[in-house]
């Protein structure tokens, strides 16, 4: 699946059996999963099931009640020191999670400022880059999604598929290891889908470690190395998309497929 | 449509295939029939009697020489009434830059997932809401018969070795005033910029925590200047609130606007003419923050509408650029005015001009 010669080396994502909880309810189970360095991996899994919360917890959006989410080796929002975990200071937590992007459902841009401003305002308020630097970077990402033209434009004048591309720039601004995708194209309408999964199936082949959570069976199909069913807070069946998505094993796997693809 | 007979769909027939097209002598073309609009009988009563009430009240104004309009004049420039506008206007800009920085850091408090903070805030709020404007700033100008020094040292006791003073001495009248208005403000412009910050989507806040914004650049890049266009409409009615407000200091005897006229018209009994004088100031003064106001609501709307309408003058412009272009022209060639707002001028340069100042 992948151009490039050498494989990737960064954005190993490690779960370790971790449970969540709101309010006595329990949303993760003890979930288990490693993605390699610049693998795609697709979770798939009916509503409710914890798919978006698991994702969460990658870039330590939500903090986890047991286990750990580590990239690379690292923990995200703690520091293990013996046999404790300290929870780190917001500095630190926020330093560590530029590692991770994440582009959200409902694109949550900032409608105050322009698409292009949008994109330099996470380089620039980190220090990370000059003010003309991040501009030239952020007009470079936005003719990367397509939208070169709409640098300008403010969100709300910007259709649902421009404005998810543009929180896509958004996030490749700070050269993530890992892009974890929550439900990118369900606020879309249906004719506004094909766009934006054209920029993350480009991602794919770019040696990013892709997570998506996603309803769209047939991308699954075709851009994802590896996936994952979650339901009710664990991990039914994992592997390959022919065997997962043609053969599952699971007979809620097989109830889920047949009301997606129905 | 309704008087044509079905036929079966089965049958091909040539002739009704163009039969919908043809025109029905019977019927009436819409396009070219004069519309009446409905008469609003009731509407035309009440703004002609509204009129008649005005143009008596405007007629009396010049009639009436109980006014006084010479009187008006003669203080209206007057130097008492000017250093009053100018006690009036530092008073109102001290205690609002006051109240909105300390309110700032109150609604953080009420907002902070700190149970002492959110407490304190909370507290702090609740007591000056509680305690009338008036009453607090008598006793501020008063501390000094509950605490006749004031000064830093040994903590508990009231052994001030470092520095001292008294108390009477430390706050002055405008002193017990700018702390009297500013908490007082404080404590509702902190309601005012909570309300602000919470209308923000909290997926704002969550996307600037995951790119790894500080949160102090959250706040004031990210959250604030969204917050602004619902804290903007309430922060300019406190403070016109304020510039009006800021007459209870006469309590003290500080010689603000009001306080000046009242002077004045206790000395000479021309009650009505200098009230007007008054009046008149707070009404300009309302009007340039009026103004101020709407002109940085249009700022922060920035990105909130698809495109922000046109300002006042740029209207103005607009209106006056077509009259412009009218002239010279018969009338029929004259575009039509729809619901008394002009269209855009036909001149190329006034159009482009008006699209780039609403961008």
């Amino acid at each position: 699946m992948s151009a490039i010669t050498a494989p990737p080396t960064k954005g190993l994502v490690e779960i370790h059996n971790v449970h969540k909880a709101y309010g006595g309810v329990e949303v993760l189970s003890g979930i288990d999963l490693t993605i390699a360095p610049g693998e795609v991996v697709a979770i798939l899994g009916p509503s409710g099931s914890g798919k978006s919360t698991l994702l969460r917890t990658i870039n330590h959006l939500e903090s986890v009640d047991r286990g750990s989410v580590t990239v690379d080796g690292q923990l995200i929002g703690y520091q293990q020191r013996g046999d404790k975990l300290y929870e780190l200071r917001e500095k630190e937590i926020l330093k560590r999670r530029t590692q991770i992007g994440i582009v959200f459902q409902n694109f949550n841009l900032f409608p105050h400022l322009t698409a292009l401003e949008n994109v330099t305002e996470a380089p620039i308020d980190l220090g990370l880059l000059s003010k003309d630097a991040a501009r030239e970077l952020a007009q470079a990402l936005l003719e990367r999604v397509g939208l070169s033209d709409k640098a300008g434009h403010y969100p709300r004048q910007l259709s649902g598929g421009q404005q998810q591309r543009v929180a896509i720039a958004r996030a490749l601004a700070l050269s993530p290891k890992v892009l974890l995708f929550d439900e990118p194209t369900s606020a879309l309408d249906p004719e506004l889908v094909g766009e934006v999964l054209d920029v993350i199936r480009d991602l794919a082949r770019s040696g990013t470690t892709l997570i998506i959570v996603t309803h769209e069976i047939g991308f699954a199909r075709e851009v994802a190395d590896r996936v994952v069913f979650i339901d009710g807070g664990v991990v039914l069946e994992q592997g390959p998309p022919e065997i997962v998505l043609t053969h599952p094993e699971h007979p809620r796997t097989r109830e889920f497929l047949a009301k997606v693809l129905a | 449509m309704t008087t044509t007979t079905t036929a079966p769909v089965a049958v091909a027939d040539p002739a009704p295939a163009g039969a919908w097209n043809t025109p029905d002598p019977d019927r009436v073309d819409l396009g070219s029939v004069r519309v009446v609009h409905t008469r609003h009988w009731f509407r035309w009563t009440l703004s002609a009697i509204l009129l008649f009430a005005i143009a008596q009240f405007a007629w009396s104004l010049f009639t009436n020489e109980n006014y006084e309009w010479d009187v008006f004049a003669a203080y209206f420039f007057s130097e008492p009434v000017l250093i009053g506008i100018g006690y009036t206007l530092a008073l109102t800009a001290v205690s609002a830059s006051i109240g909105f920085i300390l309110g700032t850091v109150l609604a953080l408090g009420r907002l902070s997932k700190s149970v002492l903070l959110n407490s304190i805030s909370w507290a702090y709020i609740w007591f000056f809401r509680s305690v009338p404007l008036v009453v607090q700033i008598i006793v501020w100008y008063n501390l000094g018969y509950l605490y006749p020094t004031l000064g830093l040292g040994t903590p508990f006791t009231t052994d001030f070795w470092i520095v001292e003073f008294p108390t009477v001495q430390l706050i002055s009248a405008f002193a017990a005033a700018i702390l009297g208005l500013g908490l007082h403000q404080a404590a509702y412009s902190a309601e005012i910029i909570r309300g602000g910050l919470i209308s923000v989507d909290q997926g704002q806040q969550e996307a600037a925590a995951a790119l790894g914004i500080p949160a102090r650049k959250r706040l004031f890049r990210i959250i604030l200047p969204q917050a602004m266009r619902s804290i903007i409409p309430n922060a300019t009615n406190e403070v016109i609130g304020l510039v009006k407000g800021a007459s209870v200091v006469f309590v003290i005897a500080i010689p603000e606007l009001f306080y000046a006229v009242q002077v004045i018209y206790n000395r000479n009994s021309r009650v009505i003419p200098l009230l007007l004088v008054a009046v008149v100031w707070y009404t300009v003064i309302t009007t340039i923050l009026s103004i101020a106001q709407y002109y940085i609501e249009r700022y922060y709307s920035r990105g909130s509408v698809r495109t922000l309408p046109p300002t006042p003058p740029q209207r103005f412009r607009q209106w006056a650029g077509a009259q412009w272009s009218r002239l010279g022209d018969d009338a029929a060639k004259a575009p039509p005015v729809v619901h008394g707002i002009p269209p855009l001028p036909i001149r190329a340069d006034a159009g482009i001009d008006a699209n780039e100042e609403t961008r």
